[in-house]
């Protein structure tokens, strides 16, 4: 019964949302639209399972002071600084002018954009170490990123303005992007799409289990 | 050591530095520098420009504050350019953040004083329909039924109360979606579930990371037109007649790639020259 | 306030910046904020986003097939509990079998069918040399890539020659996206270097 449920819940949604796509017609697309909305409170939850369970984390990890568990408690009041404002607040809690808006335009915004923002720094340092033409496949991959990198700024027209029309470098980067670019990216797309459909096959035949399995 | 193998072994902490300074510097200029359209926007702006006024667009915000600098510039001159052609503006987000980064965008371009003369008024010219967890599923239903997806906007007023929504069922009554993505759900969820079932005229906003991997549906028609990364941001920005912060942070962008460019190419002369010494 | 707003704002940009000269705990302090006012941004949007609209107000209205979804996603929540939680299980089926059943359709038409359609193009376009080379390159671009790919046959004589011209056009494109993904990373730390500089020093308009 622990698996046999949840297989037979898969058969049956997934089995329906194909049946749909050749049948959009009542009752078929009614069942389509039933298990949707039921998506969206389950997808709901489940954000909040993720959050609950970041909480449960952190709170074990302060009972059994564990190594930086001081920081478990930042985290813990990060949350209920956001949780209490955003329930006080109300319904309008994203409006300009909230305590709330004022917390995330003070807190989370700048913590979030400069933790993506150090990237740059990182990729810099690796280009520098390990970016090497080592052999013929790597000296393609580097000197398209080259044509790239020049041709998608402005410094790579006033680098090559003296060459006629379409040999310039922005016109080369457009050509790659266009052209060489969308074949291979065309020919993972429609690799993984093979993928998905086998996959998804599998899931909905109960061949693939790993879900309804173990904790 | 000598001089290649120190440069080989040079402290990354030396190489930050430099990035620093090399997008710190140019903020300080303000230059003109030449800015080609590239088609893939110029294909967006006239699809845009095609649009009757009263068209209603539907504007997907997929992103966080860890893009912004990409796709918020995008976000604020689509809604500047919009507002000036009386387009109806339906917001939504399939990532929480969306409509909050909406509402600072708004809050930036309806102080601009060519707009305040519009006068764009919340729930006639543009509607903020909030956030919606389920991802792709989201697309999805909102073929069949939008109200119901949303079925209050972001401050809980209910949907089918607000005057811009008074008709508006499913896509069929939606001109053209516009998407900001920042990976997923996005653009290629937007394709996938928007443009192929229920034939959608979609155009798009990217970050520069995900850019490449949608020039397939640029190709095969299924997206009108995209911007990719603060590059895109600034042509859509030059063909609107409205350059902004993208357009700015163009020099800056310039110098950071070019120091680039040098360092991997000093890298691998510093490589190659050890290597040739190691083997004679 | 606005002005300790942006100080603040700022202290936590260069607090995730020390980052780049060692690890601190000043770093680890905003790290874990980040953490928590993240989950805490989610926790409330997802509440008044998602629940009030789609559920709460649905059950006034008189809508009760949505207590089934509501059902359903508070034995989501029992996975936090080892004991119960193997009823997550259930749960995680529906959302496993709605994905799979509309990627199922979705992925063959979109990313399959429609890709190969356009894919088969004229291979000689007259009086357009451009395009004829570009729909070359499109073509033998693509199913060399997929040569590639395939490798329950082993790489070699003509079947290895297109499978390495696959893996150059396949360089190509990656070296694009690093190209982009630099681009990107730039962009980012130019945002962040424009706050530092311009909105809390002022030493840039």
């Amino acid at each position: 019964m622990r698996r046999e449920v949840p297989l037979a819940i898969t058969a049956i949604v997934g089995f329906a949302l194909i049946i749909v796509y050749f049948i959009p017609h009542p009752p078929f697309n009614h069942s389509r639209d039933f298990f949707e909305d039921l998506f969206f409170i389950i997808a709901a939850f489940a954000i909040w399972l993720g959050c609950l369970n970041l909480l449960k984390v952190n709170a074990d990890k302060v009972y059994l002071k564990k190594k930086g568990w001081p920081f478990s408690i930042v985290v813990w009041f990060g949350f209920f600084l956001m949780v209490i404002v955003g329930f006080w607040e109300g319904r309008g809690f994203m409006n300009p002018g909230t305590t709330f808006y004022y917390l995330y335009d003070k807190l989370y915004y700048p913590l979030n954009a400069t933790m993506f923002s150090i990237l740059a720094f990182f990729v810099a340092s690796a280009s520098y170490r390990a970016f090497r033409a080592r052999n013929k496949e790597a000296t393609i991959l580097l000197i398209a990123a080259l044509f790239v990198m020049l041709g998608r700024v402005p410094f790579g027209y006033y680098l090559s303005s003296w060459l006629p029309e379409g040999w310039r470098l922005g016109n080369i980067t457009d050509w790659i992007m266009d052209f060489p670019q969308t074949a291979a990216q065309r020919a993972i797309m429609i690799g993984i799409a093979l993928g998905i459909v086998s996959s998804s096959l599998r899931v909905l035949l109960g061949l693939e289990r790993t879900f309804a399995s173990g904790e | 050591m000598n001089f290649l193998e120190k440069l080989l072994a040079l402290d990354r902490r030396i190489i930050f530095l430099f990035i620093a300074i090399a997008v710190a510097l140019p903020l300080f200029f303000t230059v003109k520098l030449h800015i080609e359209v590239t088609p893939v926007v110029r294909n967006l702006h006239n699809a845009m420009e095609a649009l009757p006024p009263g068209s209603k667009v539907l504007v997907s915000l997929d992103y966080d504050p860890g893009s912004m600098p990409e796709l918020q510039p995008m976000a604020e001159s689509f809604f500047r350019y919009c507002f000036m052609r009386d387009l109806k503006i339906i917001i939504i987000g399939l990532w929480p953040n969306g409509p909050i980064q909406a509402n600072s965008a708004l809050e930036v371009i309806l102080n601009e004083p060519d707009i305040k003369k519009k006068n764009p008024k919340y729930g006639i010219d543009y509607v903020n329909l909030g956030y919606t967890a389920g991802n792709e599923v989201v697309i999805e239903r909102m073929g069949s039924d939008i109200p119901v997806t949303f079925p209050k906007d972001y401050s809980g007023n209910k949907t089918e109360d607000l005057p811009l929504m008074k008709g508006v069922k499913n896509f069929n009554n939606i001109d053209f979606v516009y998407n900001l993505s920042a990976g997923y759900p996005g653009t290629v969820e937007w394709v996938l579930f928007g443009v192929d079932p229920y034939k959608i005229k979609l155009g798009a906003g990217n970050t520069a990371v995900q850019a490449p991997q949608i020039y397939p549906y640029l190709n095969s028609g299924q997206l009108v037109g995209l911007l990719g990364g603060m590059k895109g941001g600034a042509e859509f920005e030059i063909a609107t007649g409205k350059p902004a912060k993208a357009v700015k942070f163009m020099f800056s962008q310039s110098v950071s790639h070019a120091l680039i460019c040098f360092f991997i190419l000093i890298g691998n002369f510093a490589y190659f020259a050890t290597r040739k010494k190691k083997g004679a | 306030m606005e002005t300790i707003g942006i100080w603040i704002a700022a202290l936590l940009t260069l607090g995730i910046f020390s980052f780049l000269y060692k690890d601190n705990p000043f770093y680890k302090f905003c790290e874990s904020l980040f953490v928590g006012i993240s989950a805490g941004y989610w926790f409330v949007t997802t509440f008044w986003q998602v629940f009030m609209p789609k559920l709460a107000d649905n059950l006034v209205a008189g809508r009760f097939y949505y207590m089934i979804g509501a059902i359903f996603g508070v034995l989501m929540l029992l996975r936090l509990f080892p004991k119960i939680g193997w009823l997550s299980r259930w749960s995680l089926a529906l959302v496993v079998g709605t994905t799979a059943g509309l990627y199922f359709t979705r992925y063959l038409v979109s990313n399959g069918m429609v890709q190969v359609q356009n894919t088969i193009i004229p291979l000689y376009v007259k009086g357009n040399l451009s395009q004829t080379i570009g729909n070359l390159v499109i073509v033998i671009g693509t199913f060399s890539g997929l040569i590639y790919f395939f490798f329950s046959k082993e790489h070699k004589g003509a079947f290895g020659g297109l499978a390495k011209l696959g893996i150059w056009i396949l360089m190509l494109s990656f070296g694009a996206s690093f190209g982009y993904t630099v681009m990107s990373r730039m962009s980012l730390l130019i945002g962040r270097m424009d706050y530092l500089l311009g909105t809390w020093l002022g030493l840039i308009h």
